[in-house]
């Protein structure tokens, strides 16, 4: 709880620092800011409280979450200085990204369908805007209106399906509904189902799984990279905090309704997701049908009961987090002042600058699932939930689309090893060469002993 | 805690080279190599040779997956151990004379291997096995697309994602037993052996294939070799040794110790399907071999021929069958190593691997000529060399099994020869080629990493009951089981 608290006082502290000419410091202010807030949520762990009219509920669910979603955030201001120093909107950009991230902390401790969607629309408002900081490009501008466009839709969805909800159980609390959902199973109205299903859309549009994923390579693309890779962690995790909320704790008794659809938009996330992603040569676009991609693993977590499921869910975003930040980081190195990253562009790298090559080398085979990394034991993890629970043909499936995903990933590695460097001169500052070891350190620290993330979500 | 120290200090050396990165780094690797050989070797004189684990750790490690740092070393487990030890120095002391850009990676990566091999051949544990074999696949992955030749971002591709297929296919197999295990679920090995054989004989039967597919195309055994002989021949030399001298024989020892035992019933139904695949395997690459120009090529395919005897003589599930396949894993891992390595010494004199541009070596290398022909000799099994112990095992376990499988699994060792006598007489005797001018004989240098070779294959060829002991107590242990199974089916 404190934790939203010190998020909220520095997105207000940025706000007004541009009058305090306090623009120095506001990063490293801003950086230990959120320090103290993944402090505070170590402090809290443990207990369980409500909040707000029982508006928000405070567990070791939502604290483990908070304090992911903290951490995440604490390395992407690390590695996104120049994101913020090389404008004069540091105080704007840095005020957005703040309530970006305290909308994400409602989204994973909402114990209200109001406070979700105050969550959702906290963190996608400041999110359109930030989609088109960099207004000099057509692209960016392009990306914001896309994403505004599509994103207003899907929360037209998720607000009609909490009205519908509301009137078939009179309530907004989340275990009021679920309480109510277990005794009145058989007496639900139609439009009950309509809305659980509504909901879901709009769910599934903020989580971008297939089919409703379509505007996230545009806007992947056009959004300065380290948006995306704010949308590609702090985002994603946020909306699957959600998602579980409401489907896995709120829903879960009627999960034939949603289990279904489920079914469907995994298997086409998989699919469309990592066929899509091989014939991309821009590697931003690459990473984000990565993303997508990975949603899809992660949505196969949720076809088992929700208490073994949290742990899975957990561990997998934490290990697809630290991996796509480092992912992001040497992208954004490598990409200075051009407009695109291609493939070509890691021509060499290897030879160039041995330790983000490395780096990249290893986030990428965390991604592709290689252990001992993290990516694997979160593939793995999933995978055998889901066998556990029956769905063997889904697994087989998913282990193709793994085996695809190989291949792209790959091809990456191999222009980094084997093809000729190109000419131009990468610069790598002493602060990102520091955030890569710490990044190495906490992804293999995640690999080799997941009992540690696995613990917090019991 | 042998155990332990045999599977670390080679990652210790690697960690030292990455983070050190001293100019000298094939020296480090060398007495790094050295150091765990002398190890190795230690562990084998405390080994008593019964059916038992010895030197045996085991610590829970992601209990919520049931996952134990679970390892040991049988009568099984030893054998490749040392073949581990014993030829990565030679492989390390191989490169001396070739100077690799960036060699403390270079050499990091080898030690890398190493330490996942000696992981697969100790594990205790169902998932730690298939985490070490993993493991294993990067830096060879690696080692070939940095150093490689021509082509070779496809290549390695190739060659990753057909291994790593197999391996998920074993990996699904894998979880799945680990569910049929009584809860708290385990991977624990003994465990994973109960679970599999109480197991009805249909669910048996597509584990086989789930997991002797993995095992097969790690070997590879027909018809998942494709990816073979283009990923040897692209290989660094150093790479073609580790992965034709080691890494095949991790798909042996799983078939020997992750197969058989688990699925006794499934090996049962469909053992002689297995065995027939191996067979065409046999006679398909000894014909392919005939008519390579490429040396290395050549020896790539007879890799296949002789591994797919092994994997036959071990699925016939006799003493022989199986005690022939450890021997002759331990043969084939140095023979082949040093039929790489004089491939490799000619290149370097001709640069040259095209036998039609071979000829008249003997005038000119005497001593490099005889060498060359006691490897041959061992890989063609002629008596009193190494190569002959184990194929004579497994031909006549295979004839017991079947007159008609032995005899046609025979034919190995008469193709064999036509290939390799051939390929001995164009290049060392004949006309001298003009490539050949001024060839030199071996160094003194050469000698030091053939030598040892030629002896270990006269050595077991003479007297081959050391390592027939160390393996024989496991070896029954592990068909006791099959044969109660088997009686109880009936």
């Amino acid at each position: 709880m404190n934790a939203l608290f010190v998020i909220c006082g520095l997105g207000i502290l940025s706000l007004v620092a541009e009058i305090f000419s306090l623009k120095k410091w506001l990063l490293a202010v801003i950086m230990a800011g959120l320090a103290a807030a993944i402090l505070l949520v170590t402090l809290e762990f443990g207990r369980s409280t409500l909040h707000f009219s029982e508006m928000l509920l405070i567990d070791n669910f939502s604290l483990g979450y908070i304090g992911l979603i903290c951490s995440v955030s604490l390395l992407w201001f690390w590695m996104s200085g120049g994101y913020f120093t090389g404008s004069p909107h540091i105080t704007d950009r840095s005020a957005m990204v703040l309530f970006t991230i305290a909308g994400a902390v409602v989204m994973s401790s909402f114990n209200n369908m109001a406070m979700l969607f105050l969550g959702i629309e906290i963190l996608s408002i400041s999110l359109y805007v930030l989609a088109g900081s960099r207004k000099e490009s057509l692209f960016s501008t392009e990306a914001a209106f896309k994403y505004f466009l599509m994103g207003s839709f899907a929360t037209g969805f998720l607000l009609m399906g909490i009205a519908l909800v509301y009137g078939a159980t009179g309530s907004f609390q989340i275990t009021t509904i679920a309480g109510y959902v277990t005794s009145h199973k058989n007496e639900l109205p139609f439009f009950f189902y309509a809305g659980v299903l509504m909901m879901f859309a709009g769910l599934a549009f903020k989580i971008s799984a297939a089919p409703f994923h379509f505007w996230a390579p545009d806007v992947y693309e056009g959004s300065p990279t380290v948006i995306t890779a704010l949308m590609s962690t702090v985002v994603k995790i946020a909306a699957i905090a959600a998602f579980y909320r409401i489907f896995s704790i709120c829903f879960s008794s009627v999960q034939n309704t949603w289990g279904a659809a489920l079914q469907v938009i995994t298997v086409l996330t998989l699919v469309i997701a990592n066929v899509t992603a091989v014939y991309q040569n821009n590697i931003k676009r690459m990473l984000a049908y990565s993303s997508v991609g990975h949603v899809g693993y992660i949505l196969l977590g949720f076809m088992s009961d929700s208490k073994s499921a949290s742990g899975v869910i957990f561990y997998y975003l934490v290990a697809y987090a630290i991996t796509s930040i480092a992912a992001f980081a040497i992208l954004n190195a490598l990409e200075e002042k051009r407009r695109a990253v291609t493939i070509e562009n890691f021509n060499g790298l290897y030879k160039k600058k041995p330790l983000l090559a490395v780096t990249m080398t290893i986030a990428l085979l965390s991604l592709a699932g290689i252990p001992p990394l993290p990516g694997f034991f979160g593939k793995y993890m999933v995978f055998a939930l889901a066998i556990q629970n029956g769905y063997i043909a889904l697994v087989i499936l998913a282990v193709i689309t793994s085996l695809i995903g190989v291949y792209y990933y790959f091809r990456v590695i191999i222009a980094m090893f084997f093809k000729e460097p190109v000419s131009e001169e990468i610069t790598t500052e002493p602060s990102l060469t520091a955030l890569i070891y710490i990044l190495v350190g906490l992804i293999l620290a995640a690999g080799i002993f997941p009992d540690s993330l696995l613990y917090l979500m019991k | 805690m042998m155990t332990v120290f045999l599977i670390f200090f080679p990652l210790f050396v690697a960690l030292v080279l990455f983070a050190l990165r001293p100019s000298n780094a094939k020296i480090w690797a060398l007495a790094g190599s050295l150091i765990e050989l002398a190890g190795s070797l230690v562990a084998a004189a405390g080994f008593v040779p019964s059916q038992e684990h010895q030197f045996v750790v085991d610590i829970p490690w992601v209990t919520s997956l049931g996952l134990h740092f679970a390892v040991g070393i049988d009568g099984i487990g030893i054998v490749l151990v040392l073949l581990t030890t014993v030829l990565v120095p030679l492989i390390i002391l191989s490169s001396f004379t070739s100077s690799y850009t960036n060699a403390p990676t270079f050499y990091g990566l080898i030690l890398i291997m190493q330490m996942a091999l000696i992981g697969v051949f100790t594990s205790l544990d169902g998932l730690l096995f298939y985490l070490f074999w993993e493991i294993a696949l990067i830096p060879i992955y690696f080692i070939c697309l940095i150093w490689g030749g021509e082509d070779r971002g496809r290549i390695t591709l190739k060659f990753f994602i057909y291994t790593l297929a197999g391996s998920l296919l074993m990996l699904v197999g894998l979880v799945y037993l680990y569910y049929q295990t009584p809860a708290p679920h385990t991977f624990n090995i003994n465990a994973l052996y109960q679970a599999g054989r109480s197991l009805p004989e249909e669910a048996q039967g597509l584990l086989f294939w789930a997991m002797f597919i993995a095992f097969a195309i790690k070997m590879p055994v027909f018809p998942f070799h494709t990816w073979q002989p283009d990923t040897y021949t692209v290989a660094p030399v150093q790479g073609t040794m580790l992965l034709s001298g080691i890494m095949l024989k991790m798909g042996i020892y799983g078939l020997i110790r992750w197969l058989i035992p688990v699925v006794p019933a499934g090996v049962h139904t469909w053992g002689s399907t297995a065995i027939v695949l191996s067979i065409i395997g046999i006679i398909y690459a000894s014909c392919i071999a005939i008519i390579q120009k490429d040396f290395k090529r050549l020896i790539a395919y007879s890799s296949i021929a002789h591994v797919g005897l092994i994997s036959a003589g071990a699925l016939t599930l006799s003493t022989i069958g199986i005690q022939g396949a450890m021997i002759q894993m331990f043969s084939h891992g140095i023979v082949v190593f040093a039929l790489f390595y004089i491939i490799e010494v000619i290149f370097e004199r001709t640069r040259s691997r095209r036998i039609d541009d071979l000829g008249g070596i003997r005038n000119a290398a005497p001593t490099l000529t005889t060498t060359f022909m006691i490897v041959m000799l061992g890989s063609v099994a002629l008596p009193m060399t190494s190569g002959f112990i184990g194929e004579f095992l497994l031909i006549n376990s295979l004839f017991q099994y079947q007159a008609l499988m032995g005899a046609v699994s025979g034919l190995t060792i008469i193709l064999g020869a036509v290939y390799m006598l051939r390929t001995f007489q164009r290049s060392m005797s004949g006309e001298a080629n003009s490539t050949i001018v001024g060839f030199a004989d071996l160094t003194n240098h050469e000698k030091l990493v053939l030598y040892p070779v030629v002896i270990l294959i006269l050595l077991l060829g003479i007297y081959p009951m050391p390592l027939l002991n160390l393996s024989e107590a496991s070896v029954e242990s592990l068909l006791n089981i099959y044969s109660n199974i088997s009686a109880l089916g009936k």
